[in-house]
């Protein structure tokens, strides 16, 4: 869900505005790295992506629905820097073009789900991989544990900002617990979906799995016998 | 006018509604007025943007929450116990949400997405980050349609999605639809620098 115009007090929109352009600066550095010069045509087309998936809905039951986030699947997928790019942009155009999340808060959107989850996400999927026995088999539970955690983690950044510069007059532990359990919902569902999805894409296309890259590296060239297929 | 000067306008203007005081109720009225002048300048159908107002219901709720779930002292309205200052900051979040989706809603309708992305490109947004928004916009209706035909295949089939039992379905979905639009970049990539392609975009 985006933060709308108005929820956050004007200093505080500023500041998030601040630092999100920082952090927008600093990922479109770390991106060269890992796209190249393809990176345009092919970090736009992910954010098509992420945006198209966005619009999936999954149905929980009951008649209710919800739809992925998508930054921490975009941050295993393409990398971390590239992730921030493009759900960044995905969120610049979500706000211009749509009225989904407001202009004033497009910072504090970016601050939260575009750097807090793929980082986050990231991070937790990438230490998981590094920790876990090096098999293409683990990389999709990793993913899922770091889209998991992502969720909680952008509702209490979320949280945090809105103990500095809220406009609205709720207790701060109302809110943090309702933020966190909810969104502790949400990531269940999130990284559940990751989980399949990551899966999925494991299973086609290992290579495009851009968190899998250290594993199939290190993975041996095994020719089975002609028996042992049939 | 310019698409560029239409974003720095929006920017203002709701840095000023933000910054605002909830109890100045008369500028509101006033911010409201000067939209809907500017949507009528702009040739804008109401319908149009009240339709796609409803990106704004979740925060709805929210709004209508505050007044049960804030403190401080209470007023009865209806036969309910209602926080007054509860209802104030649902006001204030209910008027300065709406006048940010109607204001956003303003640019979207009077401004093409490639008009956009050349006014972000002449407030100096970085030029990656303008390139890769262009390829976005440019790409969006191909990938929703490719979606659109993966759901339209899953349907053919007898394929309804009830509970999250049906997840697996829709999530090989959504890792066919990355490879597809990866595979879909490196194409578009390559037939770009085979013309001459050099990370930057002719005018």
């Amino acid at each position: 869900m985006h933060v709308p115009d108005g929820f956050l007090d004007a200093p505080t929109s500023i500041a998030t505005g601040a630092v999100a352009v920082v952090a927008v600066g600093v990922a479109l550095r770390g991106a060269r790295r890992e796209l190249d010069d393809k990176t345009a045509p092919l970090a736009g087309l992910v954010a098509a992506f992420v945006f198209a998936t966005q619009m999936l809905n999954f149905p929980v039951g009951a008649g209710t629905s919800g739809h992925l986030m998508g930054g921490a699947l975009a941050a295993v997928l393409v990398g971390p820097w590239t992730g921030v790019l493009c759900v960044s942009v995905v969120l610049i155009v979500q706000s211009l073009l749509f009225a989904d999340g407001g202009i004033t808060a497009l910072g504090t959107n970016i601050l939260l789900m575009a750097v807090t989850t793929v980082v986050v996400g990231w991070f937790v999927s990438r230490v998981l991989i590094k920790l876990l026995p090096k098999r293409v088999g683990l990389v999709a539970p990793a993913a899922a544990i770091g889209a998991f955690v992502s969720v909680p983690a952008a509702a209490s950044v979320f949280t945090a900002l809105y103990a500095i510069g809220g406009t609205a007059d709720i207790s701060l532990t109302t809110l943090a617990t309702a933020m966190l359990g909810w969104h502790t919902l949400i990531g269940l569902g999130e990284g559940v979906i990751t989980f399949l999805a990551v899966g999925a894409i494991l299973s086609v296309r290992p290579d495009l799995v851009y968190a899998a890259r250290g594993v199939i590296a290190e993975r041996d060239l095994v020719i089975k016998a002609k028996e042992a297929v049939a | 006018m310019p698409a560029h000067l239409k974003v720095l306008a929006l920017v203002g203007f709701m840095l000023v509604v933000v910054a605002t005081p909830r109890e100045w109720f008369a500028a509101y009225a006033f911010f409201l007025a000067a939209l809907v002048t500017v949507g009528a300048v702009g040739r804008v159908r109401p319908g149009w943007v009240l339709k796609r107002m409803l990106v704004e219901t979740p925060f709805v709720v929210f709004a209508v929450l505050m007044p049960f779930i804030s403190h401080g002292p209470r007023v009865e309205v209806l036969g309910l116990s209602l926080s007054e200052s509860g209802l104030l900051s649902a006001w204030g979040l209910l008027a300065k949400g709406t006048l940010g989706v109607i204001a956003g809603l303003l640019l979207a309708a009077t401004t093409t997405p490639q008009e956009l992305v050349h006014g972000l490109e002449r407030l100096r947004l970085p030029q990656q980050l303008v390139q890769i928004m262009a390829f976005m916009v440019r790409y969006l209706e191909v990938v929703t349609d490719e979606m659109r035909r993966m759901a339209v295949a899953r349907a053919s089939r007898g394929f309804v999605a009830r509970n999250p039992l049906h997840w697996p379905v829709l999530a090989r979905s959504v890792g066919a639809l990355f490879i597809r639009s990866f595979e879909r970049g490196e194409r578009v990539h390559l037939a770009m620098v085979s013309r001459g392609y050099t990370g930057r975009m002719p005018r």
